[in-house]
């Protein structure tokens, strides 16, 4: 995984690194859509193309057994904590082979053994769990980091505060991203919250800070979470970060997002996260034909992917009846 | 009640609450205990007492009043490495972190196919008896037992509390454990030493041959007095302690109704959505021809539970009302 030391400080080689991982994430959500339209994937997603930035912005500044907590928009985050594009695909294309053996399905991608806890989609509901995970870290002394990565619209709801409030009072090392897209599903959310910025704005409730920062621009994630995860890592509590972006696609499934102002669109599309690292990649030097060839190694890597989910076994029947309890029964009488 | 040892060295069923904690807590260092006023306090019914003062403010932690945040937190810690004993001071606020306990924690391990697991205890105050009125006084083991996924636990002795909390927390699966308020003050005999009882062994709580009464945490005591009286009269009741419900020992019952070919389950969640249905469907299933007469079931009338103690007499099984079921049915 990528590292740099100090904020700012991002070299050339590790920025084409993390702009791989978008450019890899932005082409297995392309890749959903395509099959999702084709019949291949059943239910529903919520696509991140837009956020990828937050993700690997993040996951960049993480250490590698740091604990991550996601939404049912969440492949972003699957893939930026080391969930290969192919069992993500064919998680959602019902095989044997998904990372979650097809029982989760696209909003519960889930990659334990790279510490990513999960993606939960009951609004809110992760916030407490990221706090229980950053509680266990403390009371191990591991140093260990828990993030919650979550929606605007998951700030009108229960959990967030009282996650909030519990964490501050305990000075838990774990940090709240907010992925701040404009909207819940359908409505803005500025129609149905009380104050401008839905995260930062409630922090000070809880005696915390809020920082609002550009979840487009991967360098500016990157460092807002490696201090967020220094202070955290020093005993100094939790932090509240919200990052704005915006989604590319609808909501979900095929949702044309027609409720979106077409210069809001325009707007944000000029500022996606591929393009923002492609600037700064050329501001430090990066020939275009290097950050290209990065680009049709993502495409290949997502197309080959493609072929192997589509090409592996269905989930087995038999697997319907296990995992319930830690034994890998479902047996629950005599 | 009949299940009182009054002897020496006879303990409560509140402190074999705080007993069974601490000898796993003495065990084993990642048992941590979280809920409200369950620290220096002690517990709203002291169910904690000593904890605090033995394990210190890093093993027992006061929370604020977010029962949500209790019970996510505890999962969160759960699939990290800690064994979290968490608190909902009365069962009925289990509807505040319904989410959590529905939603989350049964499914987290299946729908992940099974990379994580949650082995995490959510205790809680639960049932009547005591004059709370509706809101705090709800026996509500039932929606626990419509949730695949959740273990439950509801133990009617002092021994027993102690037994089960000690297989619960070593348990790999979430478990809900529900402590009887009403039982709170009964005594029993102390749990031995190491005293651990597995999840899903029901226990044969007095021997009988005319009919079977299986009970649950409260209603045992209910259905062991019962069953006195009417061996005065002549009829043998075998009373079956359930003690869990998941896992659900139903080949006990089975084997029981072998010899008396008559049931009747005494539960106190009320009878529409009671686990009583289920047990009775497994019977009716499995064990038809070793009946000679219909399944019976006392549960609760289903309304809210009222507040003064004759209404509440009305609606929840006392022992009047199982020895009349019990007199007909044994005449059936
Ligand atoms: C408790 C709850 N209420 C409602 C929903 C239905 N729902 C799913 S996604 C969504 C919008 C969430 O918006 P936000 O938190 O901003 O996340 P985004 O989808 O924009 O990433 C809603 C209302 C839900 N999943 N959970
Ligand atoms: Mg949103």
């Amino acid at each position: 995984m990528t590292t740099a030391t100090e904020p700012g400080t991002l070299s050339a080689a590790q920025l084409l690194d993390l702009y791989e991982e978008m450019a890899v994430i932005r082409r297995t959500e392309k890749a959903i859509q395509d099959l999702f339209l084709a019949g291949f994937v059943k239910g529903t997603t919520h696509l991140a193309a837009g956020h990828e930035a937050v993700a690997v912005g993040a996951s960049a500044a993480l250490r590698d057994d740091d604990y991550v907590f996601a939404t049912y928009r969440g492949h972003h985050h699957a893939i930026a904590r080391g969930a290969t594009p192919e069992e993500c695909l064919a998680e959602l294309m019902s095989r044997a082979t998904g990372v979650c053996k097809a029982k989760g399905g696209s909003m519960h991608l889930t990659k334990a053994e790279s510490h990513m806890l999960g993606s939960y989609a009951i609004i809110g509901a992760h916030l407490p769990m990221a706090a229980g995970a950053a509680w266990s870290a403390m009371l191990r002394g591991t140093e260990q980091v828990a993030v919650a990565f979550f929606g605007d619209g998951a700030t009108n709801i229960g959990p967030f505060h009282e996650a909030l409030n519990l964490a501050a009072v305990w000075k838990l090392p774990v940090i709240f991203v907010c992925e701040n897209n404009l909207y819940m599903e359908y409505t803005p959310i500025a129609s149905v919250t009380a104050v401008p910025n839905p995260a930062a704005d409630r922090a000070s409730a809880y005696g915390l800070t809020g920082e609002i920062i550009d979840g487009n621009d991967v360098q500016v994630v990157y460092d807002a979470v490696l201090q967020a995860a220094r202070r955290a890592r020093a005993g100094e509590g939790p932090s509240v970060i919200e990052a704005r972006t915006y989604r590319h696609y609808g909501h979900s499934r095929t949702d044309p997002a027609k409720y979106r102002p077409e210069e809001e669109v325009a707007e944000w599309m000029a500022r996606d996260p591929l393009t923002l690292a492609r600037d700064r990649l050329t501001a430090l030097g990066v020939a275009g034909e290097e950050i290209d060839r990065v680009d049709s190694r993502a495409r290949q890597l997502v197309s080959e992917a493609v072929d192997a989910a589509k090409a592996a076994p269905e989930a087995d029947p038999a697997e319907a009846l296990t995992d319930v309890w830690a034994d890998g029964s479902a047996t629950w009488r005599t | 009640m009949a299940d009182v040892t009054t002897g020496n060295g006879a303990v409560t069923y509140r402190e074999s609450v705080a007993e069974g904690i601490a000898r796993e807590m003495r065990r084993d260092p990642t048992v941590v205990c979280l809920g409200e006023d369950i620290g220096a306090a002690e517990g709203v019914f002291k169910t904690t007492v000593g904890l605090f003062k033995e394990f210190g403010g890093r093993r027992v932690w006061d929370t604020p009043i977010s029962e949500q945040a209790i019970v996510g937190a505890a999962m969160g810690a759960a699939m990290t490495g800690l064994r979290p004993v968490a608190e909902i001071m009365f069962s009925d606020f289990l509807a505040c972190c319904w989410e959590h306990l529905a939603v989350e924690i049964p499914k987290v391990r299946y729908m992940t196919g099974g990379q994580v697991t949650v082995p995490l205890v959510v205790r809680t105050a639960n049932g009547g008896g005591l004059g709370f009125g509706a809101q705090h006084s709800q026996a509500v083991e039932n929606w626990a037992f419509t949730v695949p996924g959740l273990k439950i636990a509801a133990p009617s002795t002092p021994a027993d509390v102690v037994g089960m909390m000690a297989s619960a927390i070593r348990s790999d699966d979430p478990v809900v454990f529900f402590e009887h308020k009403g039982l709170f003050a009964s005594k029993g005999a102390p749990a031995p030493p190491d005293h651990v009882v597995p999840l899903g062994q029901a226990r044969i709580a007095r021997g009988g041959d005319d009919l079977t009464l299986v009970a649950l945490a409260s209603t045992v005591p209910t259905a062991l007095a019962a069953a006195e009286r009417l061996a005065g009269e002549g009829i043998s009741a075998e009373v079956v302690d359930l003690r869990s419900l998941i896992p659900l020992d139903m080949r006990t019952v089975l084997a029981s109704l072998e010899r008396t070919s008559r049931l009747m389950i005494v539960e106190e969640n009320p009878y529409q959505g009671g686990w009583g249905g289920t047990v009775a469907s497994i019977v009716a299933d499995e064990g038809f021809e070793l009946l000679d007469a219909p399944i019976r079931r006392v549960a609760s009338e289903c309304v809210p539970l009222p507040f003064a103690d004759r209404l509440e007499d009305e609606v929840i099984p006392t022992v009047d009302r199982v020895t009349d079921a019990v007199r007909r049915l044994a005449s059936y």
